[in-house]
């Protein structure tokens, strides 16, 4: 308010500016002062953050002297930056905090951590279309460094080369669709925003802009079908990255998608514009949940659930799209409170769970989860925190993943207004896909704990499972009681995101968010977290006190009842670890249920002939249909056509020199038919 | 004082909810034997059972957690507050504002997603068993109940139940098609997430064939009487919610005149009493169906919800 | 029309809800996988038929409407089920019925094709009153539940009954419209075909069993022969 805005964004261009440096002094060996500086700098980027959203300060923009020639590069920050900001500097500061602990395994990433957040902080501090790639690219090329970090393993080679090629395909629509949205006007060619939202593209020119946003943008999210990259190399990439990227880096993707599509292409786009995102996001959510209770490497669970949640936000965007060219401010702003809300909820929780999943992957020593178990009984803060994550996974009240998700259902229950029979009707059935993608992410939570963190070890490694160092407890315990908190008050979440909710659909949540509640309309109490909290806390205290009145004190210890079945042999001191179930046997109903259908999943005996003394196994395989239906066909095809393109190097010189006479014309073809258009 | 008067209802409400649940169960049973052909226990039996098993003293399995032991009380208290929630005999109790039928949805959810971890806590086959399966299960009813509550939501204009029957009890909106399909689907619903026959049978004795019960085997003592007496509880939370939805008559008022809420403890009794009695001729007269048949059990729940949805916007009466 | 019938009256609203679970019983029709409960749920819809009948009667004072109910109680709800279930036990036939797609599927195209049927009405009714749309919907798609569960169905008799409940999806939408003429002599001509179908499974059945249509050889299936 009374404080210049400038101060702010002065503030976080100089935490962006100065991370990389501590790239540097990692790269000269002072691993620990780097990893103290970046938790400093994420800190101080936090303070600012919230300083200028609680002041509800004006935008502000700088204009930096470096970059292209004559433009330099143009920062601004504004609600909608400092909220996905906000995100980004807390979880940095947790992955920071991590990287402290005494361990040898975090060195390995400490020069390239501090440049891949500079890079994110960029793209969302940027105001020009330049800086908007630049940093958007920096921030790809920083994650596939860092994924390859064990890059000694073949799967983590693989991983971070589909990585890489899908952020290709993403950089290669996301100029394009920047150079479209640009503007060039007497006086040159203007990159910077401003000169973007006077001149808002329309006609086949945004629809195009449309298309290329939501492949260049939404690949990086995760958004189906170009989800397929995300689980491997979220898992193979070190868990701390894996939080960033998991946590802030998809946000900063839908970043892009919302800056883009709401903000620089205007007000004037066509109803429909939504449905893409909504359709997408629905089928991606039920794709990324089954997958889920699928995978059995528990960070690949995770990159799932992540791609899960993404298509839940997504569907949101989507829908406020729609809602806002339909004139509906008020369900535009429902719509889009709520997918704010849930970014903030799911960056949280998914942060902290991979924190944790790298914890359980530094105490037991592997991340398959049918090589663990039993880690309740030897690291309990890392379960404990897990817990809570999971809670927020499966989407229980009163946490921060029920907050997001009410408010989602609650948009698209209040979509019908759109009017429309067939979009209703989409709309009701895209509420139904996220319905079933919350339960079965709910599925995958209790399949996550209860085989990796509850029952018996299954391995030697995981019966002998240590807690991780204390800077990483700290670091999951933060995150967990921010979720919480995130949980308890929503209303205040959507506080912060006031700003942006101004920015983008034009109206706040206004009353319909306060302290204590969050609810569809101004008229009604809608859920109230602190409410639903105290009534739970009352319930239990009760329960609690008449049981221990009522009923006998204290407990004996015996051995498990299991039906009967007999104590396990000596040789085998926890019971034979197969005879309880493991991540696969978990999934089997849902796998046969929908996987068969969605997935094509299929199951086979591997039996073992007479004679052989090997085990039988059940071999479990599965494909992702994008996979099926749209990669392998790409590959397909991109082979055919080198096969043409070979014969093209055996032509003769004068049909050489009509090949190029053919595609200049062309070109100046296109450029005239662009021209008159 | 009208809101002190609306705390005296929820308390009555929460007490009778507390009281009558064992009853409902010991009601089902009786009215199951007798259709076998048998006396049956009797009605109050349940009553007996849970002071029989707050007698004793329980058996942890040797590495059972603190989970395992906190499960029981946080799973029935996850139960009770939805109960709490869902109005019995009068509107407008003081949780009226708090009652949205997702949370109340979150909120069983809760409670069936911590017995399901409890049962994966001893690391037995037979809790893996149990808890897999109901959370699949899980996974086809919960599209469904949401489909339902869409179609309520649209006609009302809101998800808080309190709303939603103040509004149905008015008549105003009449018989709908919509309404119709949405009551077959809640049943479908409500008999899965109950695990009665033909989805789970809650009286069953062989292991295989368990899916609630092999979720909680290793209980005993007090932790079992918890689990017990939440399933009867979570049994009267779906037949008083199908009651207040769908027959909303006879409801009396928190805020008004206290002697009305007699009748409206009459009506309430009478409702679930005729739904028990149903279920029990039901569960009777059918064979529990094999696990892989019931997602397509519930996908007929689901399916028939999206059919509400779908004539709801034929008729374009919704607001 | 009368006045009894206006959107929201209660008549108006049972007799839709009526319909409705017509429909549903056609969407149990296309879930069930034993012969015996599919006619017996061909059955219950033919009553619900008959009453659905009989109150549009009482709602349009029209007597004729009651014939129909009659005959949709008497023919369709109680006769033909009799019949097709004698058919059923003295041929021994198979109990369990194979259907061409699994359950959900099938029941997932149903709701599809209730979809297209109501999206189809929508735009072709919009002068008329609202009340019969909702009717129409509801009675196409009765008619789509019929035809596709005589395609997702193998067995002959199974096939017949897809056809009679296409049928009464007919007869709802011809006793849902007022002064519909000519529903009485309809009822009846549909039924008299119905008839025929159901004695052409019956003979056919015979000579699938016997190669032959001699019906001396039933003595033999109802175990009194020499």
């Amino acid at each position: 308010m009374n404080t210049a805005p400038g101060v702010w964004l002065s503030g976080l261009a100089a935490v962006a500016a100065l991370l990389p440096v501590l790239g540097l002094v990692a790269a000269a060996g002072r691993v620990r002062s780097a990893y103290w500086g970046m938790l400093l700098l994420c800190g101080l980027g936090v303070v600012l953050c919230a300083g200028f959203l609680i002041g509800d300060s004006a935008a502000a923009s700088l204009s930096v002297p470096i970059g292209l020639p004559g433009a330099g590069i143009l920062l601004a920050l504004d609600g909608l930056s400092a909220f996905f900001l906000l995100l980004l500097m807390l979880i940095g500061t947790a992955a920071a905090t991590t990287a402290l602990d005494d361990d040898g395994g975090y060195a390995a990433t400490s020069p390239l951590l501090p440049v891949f957040v500079a890079a994110m902080a960029t793209t969302l501090l940027a105001a020009d279309g330049f800086s908007l790639v630049l940093g958007f690219e920096t921030m790809s090329l920083a994650s596939f460094g860092l994924v390859l970090t064990n890059h000694r393993e073949p799967p983590v080679r693989a991983a971070a080369l589909l990585y890489l090629g899908m952020a290709a395909i993403g950089g290669a629509c996301l100029i394009p669709a920047m150079a479209l949205l640009v503007h060039a006007g007497p006086a040159g060619v203007d990159l910077g925003f401003a000169a973007i939202r006077g001149h808002a593209p329309h006609g086949w020119r945004a629809i195009v802009i449309l298309a290329l946003v939501l492949v260049g943008a939404g690949s990086k999210a995760g958004l189906a079908p170009l989800h397929v990259w995300l689980p491997p190399a979220h898992a193979a990439a070190p868990s701390h990255v894996s939080a960033l990227m998991s946590g802030a880096m998809t946000k900063v993707a839908l970043y892009v998608i919302i800056r883009l599509l709401f903000d620089l292409c205007g007000t004037g786009q066509p109803v429909w514009w939504g449905v893409p995102l909504m359709v997408l996001g629905a089928v991606g959510a039920v794709l990324g949940a089954l997958r889920a209770n699928i995978e059995s490497d528990i960070k690949a669970v995770l990159a799932c659930s992540t791609v899960e949640n993404v298509g839940l936000i997504a569907a949101g965007i989507g829908l406020a799209l729609a809602a806002r060219a339909a004139d509906l401010p008020a369900l535009a702003a429902l719509a889009m409170g709520a997918a704010l809300l849930h970014a903030m909820a799911h960056g949280l929780f998914k942060a902290l769970l991979f924190l944790g999943a790298g914890a359980a992957l530094h105490g037991a020593g592997t991340r398959a989860m049918d090589r663990l178990g039993g880690l309740i009984q030897r690291m309990p803060v890392t379960t404990g925190c897990m817990l809570v994550g999971a809670a927020c996974l499966a989407a229980l009240p009163p946490t921060s993943g029920f907050a997001g998700e009410w408010s989602l259902f609650q948009a698209m229950i209040a979509g019908p207004r759109l009017g429309g029979v067939v979009l209703q009707m989409l709309i009701c059935v895209v509420a139904l896909l996220m319905a079933l993608a919350a339960a079965l992410a709910a599925a995958a939570a209790v399949r996550l704990i209860g085989v990796a963190f509850l029952g018996r070890p299954r391995t030697p490694r995981a019966a002998a499972a240590h807690e991780v160092g204390y800077a990483a407890q700290l670091a999951m315990l933060g995150l967990a009681l921010l979720s919480l908190l995130a949980g308890l008050f929503p209303g205040v979440v959507l506080s912060a995101a006031a700003a942006a909710l101004r920015q983008t659909v034009g109206l706040t949540m206004g009353d319909r968010a306060s302290l204590l509640h969050i609810s569809p309309q101004t008229s009604t109490t809608g859920y109230s977290a602190p409410a639903i909290a105290i009534l739970l806390g009352l319930a239990i205290a009760g329960v609690a006190w008449v049981v221990r009145r009522r009923a006998v004190a204290g407990h004996r210890r015996g051995p498990a009842w299991d039906c009967g079945f007999g104590a396990p042999p000596a040789w085998l001191p926890f019971g034979d670890p197969i005879t309880q179930y493991g991540g696969g046997s978990f999934g089997q109903p849902l796998r046969r249920a929908l996987g068969v259908v969605i997935l094509g999943a299929t199951e086979r005996v591997d039996m073992p002939e007479p004679g052989q003394t090997r085990a039988a196994r059940l071999v479990v395989r599965s494909k992702d249909p994008a996979t099926a239906l749209l990669f392998q066909p790409v590959i397909r095809w991109r082979g055919a056509l080198s096969a043409q393109a070979d014969r093209l190097q055996f032509l003769t010189i004068q049909r050489t020199l009509s090949l190029i006479f053919a595609v200049l014309v062309l070109f100046l073809i296109v450029i005239v038919l662009v021209e008159q258009l | 004082m009208s809101a002190i008067i609306a705390l005296i209802a929820q308390a009555l409400h929460i007490a009778l909810m507390l009281a009558a649940a064992p009853l409902l169960i010991g009601l089902i049973r009786r009215v199951k034997s007798r259709l076998l052909g048998r006396t049956g226990p009797s009605p109050l039996q349940p009553y007996r059972d849970l002071q029989r098993l707050l007698r004793k003293q329980p058996v942890l399995a040797g590495n059972a957690s603190w989970l395992f032991a906190a499960a029981p009380a946080v799973s029935f208290a996850a139960t009770l507050c939805a109960a709490a929630l869902v109005p019995s005999f009068a509107l407008g109790m003081t949780t009226a504002p708090l009652s949205d039928l997702i949370v109340i949805a979150g909120l069983l959810t809760l409670s069936r997603v911590v017995l399901a971890l409890a049962g994966m806590d001893i690391g037995t086959a037979f809790g893996g068993i149990g808890a897999s399966r109901e959370m699949t299960f899980a996974v086809f009813a919960e599209p469904a109940l949401l489909l339902v509550i869409f179609t309520l939501a649209l006609l009302a204009g809101s998800t808080n139940l309190d709303a939603i029957a103040t509004l149905l009890r008015e008549g105003s909106l009449g018989l709908r098609v919509s309404l119709g399909l949405s009551m077959v689907a809640v049943v479908t619903i409500a008999i899965a997430e109950n695990g009665r026959i033909p989805v789970d049978n809650p009286a069953t004795h062989l292991e295989l064939t368990m899916v609630h019960e092999a979720m909680v085997l290793e209980y005993s003592a007090r932790h079992l009487a918890l689990i017990e007496y939440g399933v009867a509880l979570r049994l009267l939370l779906w037949l008083t919610l199908i009651g207040t939805v769908f027959v909303p008559f006879g409801m009396g008022d928190a805020a008004g005149f206290p002697p009305l809420w007699i009748t409206g403890a009459l009506a309430w009794a009478a409702k679930v009493g005729v739904l028990a009695v149903g279920l029990a001729v039901f569960e009777s007269s059918i064979a529990k169906m094999r696990v892989f048949r019931v997602p397509e059990f519930l996908g007929i729940a689901l399916l028939l919800g999206l059919l509400a949805v779908i004539f709801l916007f034929v008729s374009q009466g919704f607001a | 029309m009368t006045p009894r019938i206006a959107y929201g009256a209660f008549s108006y609203d049972l007799a839709h809800l009526l319909g409705a679970a017509v429909l549903v019983l056609s969407f149990a029709l296309l879930y069930q996988r034993r012969i015996t409960s599919i006619i017996g749920f061909y059955a219950v819809q033919s009553v619900l038929l008959a009453v659905a009948a009989a109150w549009q009667g009482w709602v349009q004072d029209s007597t004729h409407l009651y014939i129909t109910a009659l005959i949709a109680f008497a023919a369709k709800g109680v006769a033909i089920p009799v019949a097709l279930r004698n058919i059923v036990f003295r041929l021994r036939i198979e109990r369990s019925v194979d259907a061409a797609l699994g359950v959900f599927p099938t029941m997932a195209l149903g709701v599809g094709l209730a979809t297209l049927s109501i999206l189809v009405v929508l735009p072709t009714t919009v002068e008329s009153q609202t009340l019969t749309r909702e009717d129409l919907a509801l009675a196409l798609s009765v008619v789509m539940l019929g035809l596709l569960s005589m395609i997702t169905r193998r067995s002959a008799i199974t096939q017949v009954i897809g056809f009679m409940s296409m049928e009464n999806g007919l007869i709802l939408a011809a006793v849902g419209l007022p002064g519909m003429p000519l529903v009485v002599e309809l009822s009846v001509a549909v039924l008299v075909m119905v008839a025929f179908v159901v004695f052409g499974v019956f003979f056919f059945r015979i000579r699938d069993q016997f190669d032959s249509l001699d019906v001396s050889h039933l003595d033999r299936v109802g175990g009194t022969h020499r």
